[in-house]
């Protein structure tokens, strides 16, 4: 494919000397990028490195005299104050955190802010053709009328991509768009990428997963610490390559090695059923029984929307779901875990895979966020002693290695990936005996990768029992111990993860999906 | 102090750190910048009324009209910390005062009931039943998801018509005089008066109230002692403070004003029981929002319920707590109130929830919950208090008063938002 792509094509975008502060932290040092017509550029670097506080200087977010720098686009300087401005010359950025509004329409949402309208009138049935022009492109296949809360994370990425089209993009941003898609739905929006690239629209594609970037980009540059490291052309591109650029030196090995202590059964859930909390007849989990011994690592695969997460919110204080059945039992004894509260005293935690809406306080800072499930332990008769919870947040900012100015750093203002970790810094001060870890590293660099797998390893060690649901079959085999095979709401298989391989997971999803249509 | 601060200033990248004077005092400028509109406003005032405003006679006054917003502006802080709103305030300050004027002089009880006519008695009922009141709209906005706006707006209507129905529209008084001490009274002279200067011709004489002067400089000794020791224990733990400079600074202006303030009051009666109660109050709740896991959680609800709820905080039991303190907080001020006019009339309180709204919105508090402090609810009843005081003392028409104070609350909330914006 490279050899298509002739050396020389016209710069489309450069960036130069791009440098923007935020009080207390410089996020961009003198940061240059150059992406050509028609290319998929991809941007690499640890969590915190600044790749969205570029694009977002790049789209107008950051308006132009916050930041130092030019930028000159199609060989004219432009100095964006907004989005719209860059939306005008075909910049059109999709953030990583979506943007949809819910309980809108998927033609609603396509023309949010663009309405098709005559004199204020909104045009329903331009809005409805044009939606279902742009779906074609992208290749969903949804009525535009459909909400968008009914439809999965998914389709909705795809929603958002039609809606950059519906705009006439030249230069599409994306931030990490694979971050919750299945292996599938990713694979699906890589191949659109590269549909758009024969087009002649150029993407700037930010992702911490290195084997999709390294697949479908053309050039990577790697920023570091606010700064551009080096811009990798396609021969030089491999993925330990990547790594050493964005690490600053050789990663060995991605997972580190532990030899685990497995003792007697700690957690045991048995005949575990689920109702839909709006459809009260729709059984989503049915009958699940699972263990987890002591000092075990235990994983659950599935597909999306194999009701992992639902299950694992049911098991937590019935966070999800209504007529919920089974019995969850703590060392052969029975407890009651109807309530968060409950769950959390007898040692149960869950860190959701959904940091904004179900783990943080955006607008409070990190060390309120870190102490908030554990307050008794920096509490005494419901008084709390500031500086011993200081002591806490600055120790597990530091275990945890997060990215920020200080402890007192607003949590909405962190980068994605040091959010995530403020969730797991949370559980893991609340010194849980089960710890349930839903995509504990979505959206993570890969160095954090490994520091929260020694976590996991280290919290093993100490005899915790725990449980990771993670949609990366790789990131499973590397660190579990066994693995249950989760599809529409029931376990249907079991390995120990010596004995498995994606290709088992897959053929045992597969056998379950045959059963279910005979 | 300046020569320390202006060459540090000067350097961009000192701004930028955290810890320097300059970066302090930004940090500073947005808590302590409402006291600061507070302190400009009475001057200005007091230029403009001819020093009436300083008067301390003046002053007292000042205290004791805003009472009943400041006591119930600290629930009402709460309320909208946890992203709520309670409108029924008003109303529910005028019932209970109607139903203390009823217990206390209005309702004839047979002898044995006799003691229901105690002010002490009648007064603990009154906090009861407007605990039981807060605690009844609480229950149906935490356990039954009622929008906090709809219950409390039917919470108004209702009580409204209440006082009403028991007081038969009549206005009921006067109060027992213990009673009245509650708003009237000043605190004993424990110590004696202290004579500065002696009753000559000539001369206005000026004799201080003893017990306030002392009670002043207690409070004030206690305030630098207790951050002395928590800057040396966050010192002694290894972690940085602001510099001392501005630490100093901030003690000693603070302490200052807390001595012209006594200093007035001593001047003239002394310390107003009432004051007493609504200091006792401000401390408790500081404390209850700083240092409380209470406290914490309702940040925490205000601020994502779902990931608060997730983290195992039981918001619906929160809530209701919350506004079952609304609902006696509502009531000592209807008996604040009543005991000031001496007579509990069906129009008491009403309208008096605006003012507390609005008192704690300009004070910093966010419409989306999960941010606002104490300290700025009270001093932004203050700035309300001081412009009703100044504007009357200078005889501004009651519109333009209105106008006025509406352009204010509409300033502070766009001057905090800015702020923020900006940082
Ligand atoms: N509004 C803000 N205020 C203060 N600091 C900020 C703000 N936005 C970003 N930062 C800081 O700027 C730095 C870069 O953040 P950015 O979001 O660009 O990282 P990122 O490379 O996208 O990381 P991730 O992979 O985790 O998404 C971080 O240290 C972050 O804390
Ligand atoms: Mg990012």
């Amino acid at each position: 494919m490279t050899d298509t792509i002739p050396e020389m094509r016209d710069t489309i975008l450069q960036m130069r000397d791009i440098t923007k502060t935020f009080p207390g932290v410089k996020a961009l040092q003198n940061v240059n990028l150059d992406v050509k017509a028609g290319e998929i550029h991809a941007i690499v670097g640890e969590n915190g490195a600044g790749k969205s506080t570029l694009m977002k200087v790049l789209s107008g977010v950051y308006p132009h005299g916050s930041y130092e720098g030019q930028i000159i686009y199609n060989g004219e300087e432009c100095a964006f104050r907004s989005i719209r401005d860059s939306e005008h010359k075909g910049i059109v950025i999709i953030h990583q955190e979506l943007a949809l509004v819910p309980l809108l329409s998927i033609a609603e949402n396509i023309y949010l802010g663009n309405e098709r309208a005559n004199a204020g009138i909104v045009d329903w049935d331009e809005t409805r053709e044009g939606a279902r022009a742009v779906l074609r492109k992208v290749g969903l296949n949804e009525d535009p009328d459909t909400l968008v809360t009914n439809i999965g994370t998914g389709k909705q990425q795809l929603v958002e991509i039609a809606k950059a089209l519906s705009k006439e993009v030249k230069l599409l941003i994306l931030d990490e768009p694979t971050a919750s898609l299945s292996e599938k739905d990713s694979a699906a929006l890589l191949d659109l990428l590269l549909g758009f690239k024969a087009q002649g629209i150029s993407c700037i594609l930010i992702s911490h997963k290195l084997n999709e970037v390294s697949k479908v980009s053309d050039r990577i540059t790697v920023i570091r610490d606010g700064r551009t490291i080096e811009t990798l052309n396609k021969a030089d591109i491999t993925e330990d390559r990547i790594i050493t650029s964005m690490v600053g030196r050789p990663l060995e090995d991605r997972y580190p090695a532990r030899t685990p202590e497995i003792g007697e059964v700690v957690f045991e859930v048995k005949n575990w059923s689920v109702y839909h909390p709006q459809h009260r007849d729709r059984q989503v989990i049915k009958g699940i029984d699972l263990n987890v011994r002591k000092g075990e690592v235990v994983g659950i695969a599935g597909l999306m929307g194999s009701g992992r997460t639902e299950f694992a919110m049911s098991l937590f204080g019935k966070s999800y779901g209504v007529k919920v059945t089974g019995e969850v039992l703590l060392h052969g004894k029975k407890v009651d875990t109807s309530t968060v509260e409950k769950a959390v005293s007898h040692g149960i935690a869950y860190a959701t895979e959904d940091r904004k809406t179900f783990g943080l306080n955006l607008i409070d800072h990190i060390k309120h966020n870190t102490t908030l499930a554990n307050l008794w332990g920096v509490s005494r008769w419901g008084v709390i002693d500031d500086l011993a919870e200081l002591d806490v947040a600055n120790d597990y900012r530091k275990k945890t290695n997060i990215r920020s100015s200080s402890v007192y750093q607003t949590v909405g203002n962190l980068s994605g990936g040091n959010q995530q970790k403020v969730v797991l810094s949370k559980w893991l001060f609340a010194n849980p005996e089960v710890l349930i870890l839903d995509e504990p590293t979505r959206g993570i660099d890969v160095g954090a990768k490994y520091e929260i797998y020694s976590i996991i390893n280290q919290l093993a060690a100490q005899g915790k029992a725990i449980l990771v649901i993670s949609s990366e079959m790789p990131e499973l085999l590397g660190i579990t111990d066994r693995v249950y095979v989760m599809n529409e709401g029931r376990l249907v298989g079991e390995m120990p993860t010596a004995e498995a391989s994606q290709e088992k997971i897959m053929r045992a999803i597969v056998r379950a999906e045959g059963k279910v249509a005979s | 102090m300046t020569t320390e601060t202006a060459p540090q200033a000067a350097t961009p990248a000192e701004a930028a750190a955290p810890l320097s004077i300059w970066g302090a005092l930004q940090a500073n400028l947005r808590e302590y910048g409402l006291l600061l509109v507070l302190i400009l406003i009475m001057l200005f005032f007091q230029w403009t009324t001819g020093g009436v405003l300083f008067k301390p006679l003046n002053l007292t006054n000042i205290v004791l009209q805003n009472s009943y917003i400041i006591v119930m502006a600290l629930g009402m802080l709460l309320v909208i910390v946890a992203g709520h709103i309670d409108l029924s305030v008003g109303s529910v300050s005028g019932f209970i005062g109607a139903l203390a004027a009823m217990l206390m002089v209005g309702w004839k009880f047979p002898p044995e009931l006799a003691f229901l006519a105690n002010p002490i008695v009648a007064g603990l009922i009154c906090l009861v039943i407007g605990a039981a009141i807060g605690a009844a709209q609480g229950y149906l906005i935490a356990y039954y998801r009622i929008p906090s706006f709809i219950v409390t707006l039917a919470g108004m209507l209702i009580f409204k018509g209440l006082s009403l129905s028991i007081l038969a529209g009549q206005s009921v008084g006067p109060f027992p005089a213990e009673f009245q001490l509650l708003s009237a009274g000043f605190i004993p002279d424990f110590i004696g008066a202290i004579t500065l200067i002696p009753a000559s011709q000539g001369v206005q004489p000026l004799v201080l109230h003893g017990a306030t002067l002392a009670i002043g400089i207690v409070a004030v000794v206690g305030m630098i002692l207790l951050s002395i020791r928590t800057r040396a224990r966050r010192t002694a733990r290894g972690y940085e403070s602001e510099p001392f400079a501005l630490f100093a600074a901030k003690n000693i202006v603070i302490a200052a004003l807390v001595l012209f303030f006594t200093y007035m009051l001593a001047s003239y009666k002394g310390l107003p029981n009432v004051l007493v109660v609504m200091g006792i109050l401000i401390a408790g709740f500081v404390f209850l929002t700083k240092r409380l896991t209470f406290g914490r959680r309702i940040y925490a609800i205000g601020g994502n319920p779902k990931a608060a709820a997730l983290s195992g905080i039981k918001t619906e039991r929160l809530t209701f707590y919350i506004f079952a303190i609304m609902g006696a907080l509502a009531a000592l001020a209807g008996m604040i109130y009543a005991a000031r006019l001496n007579s509990a009339t069906p129009k008491a309180g009403q309208g008096l929830e605006l003012d507390v709204i609005a008192a704690v919105f300009i004070g910093g508090a966010s419409a989306l919950g999960g941010v606002g402090q104490v300290a700025g609810a009270v001093i932004g009843a203050f700035i309300m208090g001081v412009l009703n005081n100044g504007m009357s003392i200078m005889g501004i028409n009651i519109d333009l008063q209105q106008m006025i104070k509406g352009v204010v609350l509409l300033a502070a909330v766009f001057f905090d938002l800015y702020n923020k914006n900006k940082a």
